[in-house]
């Protein structure tokens, strides 16, 4: 097909010259040129980076065979949970819990204005779209983790700094995703309710709301499974949660009470992510 | 669905359609449906409010704040813009380094993964095992990772390489499972019906139905991988990460902020391209 498409649209590329496309004549005459495959230099570069990488990082695959074993050593304590260590995980899971709950409803709860704000079909004023873009952009590229000790050097630590982490980077994730979403919105029902005579705020209640709505509950909800797994780390940098007890548990090298820690993760993780899969499923 | 009825038994008893008016005031009402959600979602706010208190900022609190923006404003530019082997432009590298060799390790070892998986392929048992494996290594945390593999390599970028692709195994097979279970099987039906041997079968008939989407997959995954990568240096596994949280923790402020831009900048131009990337595989070009 590419061939037959040729002969009318040929777009010479910076490739074409250097790497001149070979000529077929079919047999009725007409010549046709097929285009090098771009394959082996797309390869070759490969190749170049991953040397450069492995040089740069140091990595060598001895090392890993070598002294796997420590890995099935630690592994092997791993599936072996110590469970009279599981009433010492309720809490911090429990807290965990709390943290994304609050992070995430306060975070999807600032994202709805701003991202109604940041949708170009909606909001005219392309300042205002173009600088709420950059200000989002700019507070997804923050890991949440870097975040997070922020937020514990500022407001002490404990579950505070890891509810703030988690609404700052929900808000910029949810923003993001939202305003996607709404600039793919059918705006007919719109225009329609404007000749009709309503203001512009009753006909985007009426109109533009219920074709968000369901979207919006159903990035909230993929943003609070997210948040789940992300808010068991934060303890790490001592923002409250399960990460505390992870990180001690480390340090002690306990790594039977460690599996059970992860195993209760596992298992509040699954379920949270079949429930919001089936109510997303529901949304749509 | 109630109402759709109860319109349809209203146009079949006066054998005409509803005028607009009539239509409006019998639109569907789910302020139910509204009112639950909202409830439920007030239930679950104050339940979890009742743990998380704010206990004011730190002594330190706006000292900390001040110097954060302080910092992000005049930046060291002699840490952004030097050449050593602690400046901000080699731990760019050194951390992208490391995510590309954690995303094709990871994109590699996710191969079998998925193939094992796919319950078009696999019966169904063998699947579901390896579904629940998949889903294992997805629940452990990153950093849990790192303070694992740490064990075995020792602190330093090769810990960040090995625990990206092992992190990353769980994400791409699970999007590559999806690709696989999509496959036209009336393509391979076809070439069978040619004649074809199995290996012109998957060379034919497979791979080019695959190729498409599991660049798309990887080069995703990278995008999530460098952003990964800069936090995995706060235990030890190499990048940028350690040397910032060092100077957060060592209160400097100046360095912070180059660390910062270093960051923003990085991930802004990478995520830029693979976009480019992914829209032009996505389009088929």
């Amino acid at each position: 097909m590419e061939q037959e498409k040729d002969t009318f649209l040929y777009k010479e590329t910076f490739f074409d010259r250097i790497f001149r496309p070979q000529v077929i004549t079919l047999e009725n005459g007409h010549t046709v040129r097929r285009r090098r495959s771009r394959t082996p230099l797309i390869l070759l570069a490969l190749v170049l980076v991953v040397f450069w990488a492995l040089r740069m990082t140091g990595f060598s695959l001895v090392v890993i065979v070598n002294r796997f074993p420590k890995l099935m050593d630690l592994m092997k304590k791993l599936f072996q949970p110590n469970w009279s260590f599981f009433p010492k995980v309720v809490g911090p899971l429990v807290d965990t819990i709390k943290m994304s709950i609050l992070g995430t409803v306060i975070g999807c709860g600032c994202a709805l204005p701003v991202a109604v704000l940041a949708s170009s079909n909606i909001d005219r004023n392309k300042i205002v779209v173009s600088l709420l873009r950059v200000l989002l952009g700019l507070i997804r590229t923050l890991p949440t983790l870097v975040i997070a000790l922020v937020c514990a050097l500022i407001f002490s630590l404990g579950t505070f700094s890891g509810t703030v982490a988690i609404a700052i980077f929900t808000f910029g994730v949810v923003s993001k995703m939202l305003y996607e979403s709404i600039e793919t919105i059918d705006m007919g029902p719109f225009e329609a309710m404007e000749a009709l005579g309503a203001n512009k705020f009753q006909a985007f209640w009426s109109a533009c709301v219920p074709q968000i709505l369901p979207v919006y509950l159903s990035h909230c909800l993929y943003c609070f499974e997210m948040n789940v797994r992300a808010s068991a780390i934060l303890g790490y940098v001592g923002a409250g949660g399960l990460g505390i007890t992870i990180n001690e548990r480390i340090g002690w090298r306990d790594y039977n009470s460690l599996g059970m820690v992860l195993l209760s993760l596992f298992v509040v993780v699954t379920f949270i992510e079949f429930f919001s899969a089936y109510l997303r499923k529901k949304l749509s | 669905m109630a109402t759709k009825t109860k319109l349809e038994n209203f146009e079949q008893t006066f054998h005409r359609k509803l005028t607009a008016a009539e239509a409006y005031a019998a639109r569907p009402r789910n302020w139910m449906l509204y009112t639950l959600i909202v409830l439920i979602i007030v239930l679950l706010v104050g339940w979890s409010s009742s743990d998380i208190h704010f206990t004011g900022l730190t002594v330190t609190g706006t000292e900390v704040a001040k110097g954060v923006l302080h910092g992000v404003f005049q930046p060291d530019t002699q840490l952004l813009f030097g050449l050593g082997e602690t400046d901000v432009p080699y731990l760019l590298l050194q951390t992208i380094a490391i995510a590309v060799l954690g995303t094709l390790f990871g994109a590699i070892l996710a191969i079998p993964f998925a193939f094992l998986a796919a319950e078009n392929i696999m019966p169904k048992p063998i699947a579901y095992l390896f579904r629940v494996l998949i889903l294992m290594i997805r629940t452990i945390p990153s950093l849990v990772w790192a303070l694992m593999w740490i064990r075995v390599t020792g602190p330093g970028a090769a810990c960040g390489v090995i625990t990206q692709s092992v992190c990353s195994i769980g994400m791409i097979s699970k999007m590559y499972i999806t690709a696989i279970e999509d496959l036209d099987t009336k393509i391979l039906e076809s070439l069978d019906a040619m004649g074809c041997t199995p290996f012109q079968k998957i060379r034919y008939g497979v791979i080019p139905q695959l190729t498409a989407s599991f660049i798309s997959t990887t080069i995703y995954r990278f995008d999530i991988n460098l952003k990964d990568a800069t936090t995995l240096g706060i235990v030890g596994a190499g990048g940028i990460g350690a040397s910032l949280v060092q100077c957060l923790n060592s209160r400097r402020w100046a360095m912070v902020g180059s660390f910062v831009w270093g960051l923003m900048l990085l991930v802004v131009v990478i995520e830029f391209f693979s976009t480019k990337v992914r829209t032009k595989l996505a389009q088929g070009k």
